[in-house]
């Protein structure tokens, strides 16, 4: 604010380079985060867009648009695009990377030089996974789980499709790193592990599920694709393997990857509700807390994807109690989040409506999610599109909105635009009731017995897919939307101000966008992290 | 820019022993539990197959398994001697460990050669005839025993490729004796390796 002729950071280079070069070897860790927030985005419309058609070809029965072996591959490639080019690296690596080191008070992250190297490992894991559609084989048609034995069978590009998700978990493994030392070690003066934001809690405690459990998974796809080079007998019970095995390996690394997924949402969350009820938030501690419960619990509870595969019982009522068990540091957060509103003023503006959507939508995916972890109803819904829908509650509802909370509450401070806040209320509208019109029907159609995966459907299931296939419509249409009017007011958009939420974390005390080096002096830290008394200081400043 | 109170905050002249070495723990870290999934899968098929794992594991050579654990032993001891001479200044004998850590690597490779290629030629090696013919057990512990072993012989390799650019950068005064932590975080990875085939050679050498 002081210094507001300084040029800020799209203006500067941090090599010799200007123009395209000054981006594409840059150290700057924000942005490195608009590249990924590039990238991402093209990935995530692609998805989209397959998601879309898949839609359209279930309007009615029998064939629309497309053969059943294209919808296989659109399937499996809606779920690898949209896991691991789009929600698992999403919120971390665009908002952790472009916010974490500024909410802590550094000018960058604790490797500059890896940042930028995992997000040229990311476009290749992301270029190989697109390329794999058009080699000679086919793309791949095993859904995203790879289940063995049909992923050592099938004579489609599975492996190069598999070897782009591993590269990807290179990357994960490598932003998961650098954040976790960025934690421990850059912190501004004053700033103690209690006076971080709680995103950067909940991205801290990502990065360690990163570390963690991406190995794992990482292990688990070299073996499949050893197996389908050189008949190596791993999984494959030809050869005396062990599917099942399989299953738990894969899912080992996978079930915490949805947390991955969730929690650096949640620290969002955490960051929004307070500036708009203009409140401290309520239980700092425990919210902080949750987040490493989930990580730690999450670890737990793989095996409820297998209830029907063939477990010892034993072994199911154990991962059942777990799974009902990690829903406890969900709750937590959910009437944290509610106690922070009460008595607060609230503004209501677009991020704080998308994070209303989000407590509602998600709200919803956690309880189907507990019907889902009971042993008895499991067995009734499991492979149904009841689990499709939960899983599009929690991860598009949650995840997903968030995402775009996220970029509505930070928008002005990275690109010093302000969009129009008109078209984003309506916006948020539309969304919210294309969500609930593209999903609700499948938790109906899942209970009637909708399996999930099929490209035909019996005729009594007709009017609940038409409605759910128009909800697709109004979504995606919503979607585009959002990034037409945010493209717009990227090119012809006021300024904004450095503050323009009413915010107290280190983010809002600098200029929009920021400097280069994020700060002019680092600052000392004296206050709470969502201390509202500093607002009369900063309007002083 | 005038805090002089943290070195690390100031990114452009960033130099940060204890965090590089933090994020090479954490690497180390997911190394190991990248081995760790495979050592899952060994214990849950040797349970599932005890006697064949047994049958099988007789075919190994236990004296090449014995040569090779101390060659990699003894190139650990190379690295850590390394690290010790560049802290008391002493670039050429630093050197000269580097290169005996190097040339002992390269011994335990072409051990793996020789080990490797008997095999070969007694019909066990993936998709062969002659394995195909054993019962499962047994064609289940030459798929692990080919896997794991392989992939360690790749980190071998890799950390050769580091340790010999980590040599170049002494010669050329990059690494010195007030700043070696690349050199240390080279000597982890190596250490790792060593710590991964300890695990392997009982495995799959000694349990008879």
């Amino acid at each position: 604010m002081a210094n507001a002729v300084a040029e800020n950071y799209l203006q500067q280079s941090t090599n010799k380079y200007s123009g395209i070069k000054s981006w594409l070897l840059t150290t700057d860790h924000k942005k490195i985060g608009l590249m990924y927030l590039i990238a991402i985005l093209f990935f995530f419309l692609v998805g989209v867009i397959i998601g879309l058609l898949m839609r359209l070809e279930l309007i009615a029965p029998g064939k629309t648009i497309m053969d059943p072996q294209t919808y296989n591959s659109l399937f499996t490639l809606h779920g690898v695009i949209m896991i691991f080019l789009f929600i698992v690296p999403g919120l971390p690596a665009i908002f952790g990377n472009f916010f974490l080191p500024i909410q802590i008070g550094a000018k960058d992250v604790a490797f500059p030089r890896l940042n930028l190297l995992s997000w040229y490992v990311y476009m290749i894991g992301a270029i190989l996974a697109l390329v794999s559609l058009f080699l000679p084989g086919g793309p791949i048609d095993t859904g995203w789980t790879f289940y063995i034995p049909y992923s050592v069978r099938t004579s489609t590009n599975v492996s190069l499709a598999i070897f782009a998700a591993f590269v990807l978990g290179f990357s994960s493994i490598l932003t998961g790193i650098n954040f976790v030392t960025t934690v421990h070690r850059l912190r501004a003066p004053g700033m103690n592990f209690f006076k971080m934001p709680l995103f950067v809690w909940a991205t801290y405690a990502t990065a360690w599920i990163q570390i963690i459990a991406t190995p794992v998974v990482g292990i688990t796809i070299l073996l499949v694709i050893i197996e389908r080079a050189f008949g190596v007998g791993i999984f494959d019970p030809a050869l005396g393997g062990d599917p099942v095995l399989y299953q738990h390996m894969f899912w080992i690394y996978s079930h915490p990857a949805v947390y991955i997924m969730i929690l650096p949402a949640m620290g969002v969350v955490s960051e929004i509700i307070p500036t708009f009820s203009r409140r401290t938030i309520f239980g700092y501690n425990a919210i902080a807390m949750s987040s490493l419960a989930i990580a730690f619990i999450g670890y737990l509870v793989w095996a409820h994807h297998m209830f029907t595969s063939g477990m010892s019982d034993t072994a199911r009522w154990v991962f059942s109690l777990l799974t009902f068990i990690v829903a406890l540091p969900s709750g937590v957060k959910v009437f944290n989040w509610v106690a922070t509103m009460y008595k607060g003023s609230i503004d209501p503006q677009p991020p704080f409506l998308w994070v209303m959507s989000f407590i509602f939508l998600f709200s919803i995916g956690g309880l189907t999610g507990l019907v889902l972890g009971s042993l008895a109803t499991d067995i009734h819904v499991h492979d149904t599109y009841f689990v499709v829908a939960h899983f599009h509650y929690v991860m598009f509802g949650g995840t997903g909105t968030i995402f775009f909370a996220g970029l509505h509450y930070w928008f002005p401070k990275m690109f010093g635009k302000m969009y129009n806040l008109k078209l984003s209320k309506i916006a948020v509208a539309l969304f919210f009731i294309g969500f609930n019109l593209l999903y609700f029907p499948k938790f109906i159609l899942g209970y009637m017995g909708m399996p999930r995966r099929y490209y035909d459907y019996l005729p009594q299931f007709e009017s609940l897919q038409k409605i759910s296939t128009f909800g697709s419509w109004i979504l995606g249409g919503t979607i585009f939307f959002i990034v037409g009017y945010l493209i717009h007011a990227l090119i012809k958009g006021k300024k904004a101000t450095s503050n323009p939420w009413g915010g107290v974390t280190l983010e809002w005390h600098i200029a929009s966008p920021p400097i280069q080096e994020n700060f002019e002096v680092i600052p000392t830290i004296t206050h709470k992290p969502y201390d509202f008394s500093q607002l009369k200081e900063m309007k002083n400043e | 820019m005038n805090n002089s109170h943290d070195v690390a905050l100031n990114s452009h002249v960033h130099r940060d022993d204890v965090g590089a070495k933090m994020g090479m723990w954490l690497f180390l870290f997911t190394e190991v539990l990248l081995f760790g999934g495979m050592f899952l899968v060994y214990a849950v098929y040797r349970f599932q197959n005890q006697e064949q794992f047994k049958l099988a594991a007789l075919e190994l050579h236990t004296g090449i398994g014995t040569l090779n654990t101390i060659i990699l032993l003894t190139s650990s001891l190379t690295v850590a001697l390394s690290i010790a001479a560049i802290q008391n200044k002493n670039k050429f004998l630093s050197i000269v460990y580097l290169n005996a850590t190097l040339l002992l690597a390269l011994f335990f490779m072409v051990n793996k050669y020789f080990e490797w290629s008997t095999k070969f030629a007694h019909g066990i090696y993936p998709g062969a005839k002659e394995l195909l013919e054993k019962p499962n057990g047994q064609i289940l512990f030459y798929g692990l025993y080919y896997v794991m072993t392989g992939l360690h012989g790749l980190h071998v390799l890799i950390g050769m490729i580091i340790l010999y650019i980590i040599k170049r950068q002494i010669k050329k005064d990059i690494i010195t004796s007030d700043n070696y932590v690349r050199l240390e975080n080279s000597g982890l990875y190596w250490h790792l390796v060593d710590l991964i085939w300890i695990f392997l050679f009982p495995l799959f050498y000694l349990i008879q």
